[in-house]
């Protein structure tokens, strides 16, 4: 038999490990000893930081690529797959975030964006991208771009799961609504939610979006994560919720066990007793527009 | 024939819908209750440590061991592969332990390394297997008793032994029924 040929950086090897990390729970952490922490609790992955969203807000300013130092440390102290995040367009950031080998790169409005219009060529990339979307048209944007995975915005390190239950009813919604157009009205469709053609009719064809799609900002409770499960993520994100609480062990394991046992109440009643007090958290009509990271992304 | 899916984290969904293709009935698996009555066990892919914490925090280890050992078969693909090994090169991780080989996780690297390939496993006929190889393991040893049943550049990735069948790929991630169809035909019936 000849040598087999491998092939890297596929579309299905890209896409695939996000159909790996389903039905699990995906956490921020800023040092190599969070990392063990979220680890131990059964996160499916990690997100390497400098600093949690809830204190990227705090501090204002321009959020930017953590220090590689800093990712390198997480990336040896786990071995589950390690995420980092670049500024929205910034692909200098993400080849050196490639070169670094993290295992996925989210393209994130949590910090704060390098270019105003374009986000990055993701399909030139062997390792695979995240990125967050409002709606379907933002969602197939970002796909056409070559983002193999998705999750809602929400509204990061708010604590306040409403902008995350939003954004997921309006994709669900959308894509519902798609299902049910005559073809003839498919490419208008296309041309008023901003979407490629192709992407929207694969949409319409099969009832969901071609990529595996995860909750995102403002998560904060294992109830919050199994009210995402429950209107159709794939998956959970977790930003500031476990590591601004009290007990951050406890609550990780409660969230990790309520993304899977979603459906099932009496569980949930049970691992959401006794976990001490969740982030603080912040009603989003105190945040000034200009504040509000989910309006970030074109 | 029912066909149980361990479903606390991971690709099952996948796996239902290609079993749904070879005419079986499926059922997530979440807690053993839900365990009584299925012909034989899917372990997805998925991340292993959590799949193995949540194993133990939601007490199946002790019966999915107890029903192997009174001959349900097990198939695990990828984190499956490693739940079902005996042991783990360098890891203390828990795992059902019912396969005599050792295992190397992310053996082949990270992410970046992934990969697709053409695979030569002859039990599922001469046409080549498409194996999707996603942040995967590999065998490092097998004791006797232990079938090798395909190798990807000179490392040992499907085996089976008994009633249980493991593949470091996933089977699951393909349109190609071969691997679930050896697994109904040739180890479950």
């Amino acid at each position: 038999m000849a040598e087999a040929v491998t092939e890297k950086g596929t579309w299905t090897v890209k896409k695939g490990l996000a159909e790996m990390l389903k039905g699990g729970v995906i956490m921020d952490v800023t040092t190599p000893e969070q990392a063990k922490i979220a680890e131990d609790a059964g996160a499916c992955a990690v997100m390497a930081l400098e600093r949690v969203p809830a204190d990227i807000r705090a501090a204002g300013g321009v959020a930017r690529m953590a220090d590689p130092a800093i990712i390198m440390r997480i990336m040896d102290a786990v071995t589950i797959p390690v995420m980092a995040k670049a500024r929205i367009g910034h692909f200098v950031e993400a080849q050196i975030l490639e070169a670094l080998g993290v295992d996925y790169i989210d393209e994130s409005e949590v910090l704060t964006p390098a270019d105003d219009q374009y986000h990055i060529e993701k399909n030139a990339f062997k390792v695979p991208f995240v990125c967050g979307a409002r709606n379907l048209g933002e969602a197939l944007r970002r796909i056409a771009e070559g983002a193999a995975m998705i999750r809602t915005k929400g509204e990061p390190g708010t604590g306040n799961v409403v902008e995350a239950v939003r954004h997921m009813r309006m994709v669900m919604g959308e894509i519902r609504r798609v299902q049910n157009l005559p073809k003839e009205e498919l490419i208008s469709a296309a041309k008023n939610i901003g979407a490629p053609y192709e992407l929207l009719l694969d949409v319409a064809n099969n009832g969901k979006l071609p990529v595996v799609n995860f909750a995102a900002g403002g998560i904060a409770t294992p109830a919050d994560a199994a009210l995402m499960m429950q209107l159709g993520c794939d998956g959970i994100f977790v930003g500031s919720g476990i590591f601004k609480s009290k007990d951050p062990q406890a609550r990780a394991k409660a969230i990790v066990a309520a993304t899977t046992h979603y459906n099932d109440a009496k569980i949930l009643a049970e691992i959401s007793r006794d976990l001490g007090e969740a982030m603080p958290g912040l009603e989003i009509s105190t945040i000034i527009p200009e504040q509000r990271m989910q309006d970030r992304g074109w | 024939m029912l066909i149980g899916v361990l479903a606390l984290q991971g690709a099952f969904r996948e796996h239902q819908y290609i079993l749904d293709k070879c005419g079986v009935s499926t059922r997530q698996i979440r807690k053993p209750s839900e365990l009584d009555g299925i012909d034989a066990l899917v372990i997805p892919g998925g991340e292993s440590t959590t799949i193995s914490k949540l194993i133990n925090s939601f007490n199946l280890m002790k019966p999915i061991k107890d029903l192997a050992n009174q001959g349900m078969p097990i198939f695990g693909t990828c984190a499956g592969l490693i739940m079902l090994a005996k042991h783990i090169r360098n890891s203390q991780q828990e795992t059902i332990a019912l396969i005599d080989i050792e295992v190397e996780r992310n053996a082949y690297g990270r992410q970046v390394d992934s990969f697709e390939t053409d695979l030569d496993i002859p039990v599922l006929g001469e046409e080549p297997y498409r194996a999707i190889f996603i942040r995967a393991p590999y065998i490092t040893e097998v004791s006797k008793g232990v079938n090798v049943l395909a190798r990807c550049v000179n490392k040992i990735v499907c085996v089976s032994q008994g009633r249980f069948l493991v593949t470091a790929f996933h089977p699951e991630l393909t349109n190609d029924l071969r691997m679930h169809r050896y697994f109904i035909e040739n180890i479950v019936k």
